[in-house]
């Protein structure tokens, strides 16, 4: 069997704050409809390497990169690559639920598509009510669209994030510990819902939760001190890592 | 005495001492305020609010040029400082770190200590004698200089409060900058910024000094704002330092009158954007 051609890669790629590089040198290659997760003890450079993927990282102030990222073998940091076109094909998803506390339901689900204005309004009800279906969040919310969002639950609030994320149709989701700030049963739901998405969907997650990792990831990555340990399938990585740091990490020796 | 007690006490004794300073704190508001009914509230009526002036020694007569007076120099000012206003403090705020940021906020902080009359004093030099009159206009660009300053840090405080979660997020739905600063950095803020550029308007209102030698007053009911037209303060201190008893009453409803025109207008103000700009709950 071929390996399928990677949807998304980086070579040698470094990201740096300021002076410090918060990720050295790390190659990698995410093949399409499958999870990969990124794991590592807080500090590790997981969240900054996600970052570098969806150019979010040189929004912060003295954030920069060295080394190349390919989404489809397009260099996304070449010239003339423009960073807001690429979000729009690479959605994230972050640790803190982030609903715009001024905006309806179903406002914040076409927040990514009021940008594209060929769509009319039956269209854009369509795509709102297929978001929210797949965010697994229609049931609960379908009788208050008009509502603010702000009544919702943290678990409600990610998901509808994860629906305002998917409602553009992106090839790539990035999630950014998004069960960190949710209770056991929202972090299920969102399990749930990641292991049904990979079918149309690129995913990458970065979690600090290993049972997480094991559950719902197809890849694993071990991050530590900005290094990329070890790849592989999470069921090698998880049974017989090739690395010492790497055993000691997801037998709890540290981290 | 036992430990729970002595804890009980002091806890009591702590919560009394802040009530106390509530009470301080808050007493010469009611003072004023009370005051201002009992000898103020005695001579208003309905005409007051629609006459003007009547002859010395004649009884009635009303503030209603004051009252135009005060809304229309305000409401000059407020068109000219408010916008400055946002737009300054929306400046620093979204390019904080730059050198012409931190410019304007040093020097919105100086505006903000100088005294208004300074301010009043600089309108009669650039605009009542470069006109050669005094006039409306020059007292609301006064206005408009004091209450620039306080809009801008409001508005600068305001934006920096919106999380930088919500800032992210917007970017990461491929919204470029500037929609991500207006569509929802500003957006979130502008309850609290209408809320704040309120209260400057409600300062303003009741500002003196700037209008002494700008607007000068008037005893006519004038919509010319080339001309020099009466205002609710410049109305209260010529009636307070006037020598007839019942001028005396006059200062005193006019003062009523003027907190009158501020409450209105900050209660309704909240009322429309409390309807259109409101977090829906």
């Amino acid at each position: 069997m071929t390996e399928p051609l990677p949807r998304l890669r980086t070579e040698k790629l470094s990201a740096m704050s300021r002076k410090f590089p918060a990720v050295k040198n790390v190659s990698l290659a995410f093949a399409p409809n499958k999870v990969h997760a990124l794991i590592g003890p807080s500090g590790c450079g997981k969240s900054t390497f996600l970052r570098t993927l969806n150019r979010m990282h040189e929004m912060t102030p003295g954030g920069w990169i060295v080394g190349k990222v390919y989404l489809d073998d397009q260099d996304v940091y070449a010239n003339g690559v423009s960073p807001i076109q690429l979000r729009r094909r690479v959605g994230m998803v972050f640790q803190k639920p982030a609903p715009f506390t001024t905006q309806s339901i179903f406002d914040q689900v076409t927040a990514g598509l009021v940008l594209d204005r060929s769509k009319s309004k039956r269209e854009v009800a369509e795509i709102v009510e297929r978001a929210l279906v797949r965010a697994a969040l229609w049931n609960e919310v379908k009788d208050r669209l008009k509502a603010s969002a702000v009544g919702l639950s943290g678990g409600q609030q990610q998901r509808l994030c994860l629906a305002r994320t998917i409602a553009p149709e992106p090839e790539v989701i990035l999630l950014d510990e998004p069960t960190a700030s949710l209770d056991p049963q929202g972090t299920q739901r969102i399990e749930e819902l990641v292991f049904e998405l990979k079918r149309e969907f690129t995913i990458i997650i970065v979690t600090h939760n290993m049972q997480q990792a094991a559950r719902v990831s197809d890849t694993t990555s071990f991050f530590y001190l900005g290094e990329m340990v070890e790849h592989g399938a999470t069921r090698r990585i998880f049974t017989t890592p090739k690395e010492e740091r790497t055993e000691a990490y997801i037998t709890g020796r540290f981290g | 005495m036992n430990r729970r007690a002595m804890r009980r006490f002091v806890s009591r004794f702590m919560v009394g001492l802040m009530v106390l300073a509530v009470v301080i704190a808050v007493l010469p508001l009611l003072l004023i305020l009370g005051s201002l009914l009992l000898r103020g509230a005695s001579a208003l009526s309905p005409s007051f609010f629609v006459s003007t002036p009547a002859p010395v020694g004649m009884p009635g007569g009303g503030v209603l040029h004051a009252i135009v007076g005060t809304l229309m120099i305000v409401g000059m000012a407020s068109l000219a400082g408010i916008p400055l206003g946002i737009a300054a403090g929306f400046y620093c705020s979204e390019y904080n770190g730059t050198r012409l940021a931190s410019v304007t906020r040093f020097v919105a902080d100086v505006l903000n200590g100088t005294p208004s009359i300074v301010v009043g004093v600089f309108a009669w030099t650039w605009v009542v004698r470069a006109q050669g009159h005094y006039s409306a206009t020059a007292g609301a660009v006064a206005l408009a200089v004091l209450m620039l300053p306080m809009v801008t840090r409001t508005t600068e405080e305001l934006l920096k409060l919106v999380p930088v979660s919500l800032r992210e997020a917007a970017l990461a739905l491929g919204y470029s900058r500037w929609r991500t600063s207006l569509v929802v950095v500003l957006r979130t803020a502008l309850p609290g910024i209408v809320t704040g550029s309120l209260l400057s308007v409600a300062r303003i209102a009741g500002e003196t000094a700037p209008l002494l030698f700008t607007v000068l007053g008037s005893q006519y009911l004038s919509f010319d704002v080339d001309r020099p037209m009466a205002a609710l303060p410049l109305v209260v201190c010529q009636y307070a330092i006037g020598p007839y008893p019942a001028w005396h009453r006059l200062a005193w409803t006019s003062a009523l009158v003027l907190i009158l025109v501020v409450l209105v207008l900050s209660i309704a103000a909240r009322i429309v954007t409390r309807q259109r700009f409101g977090r829906r709950d």
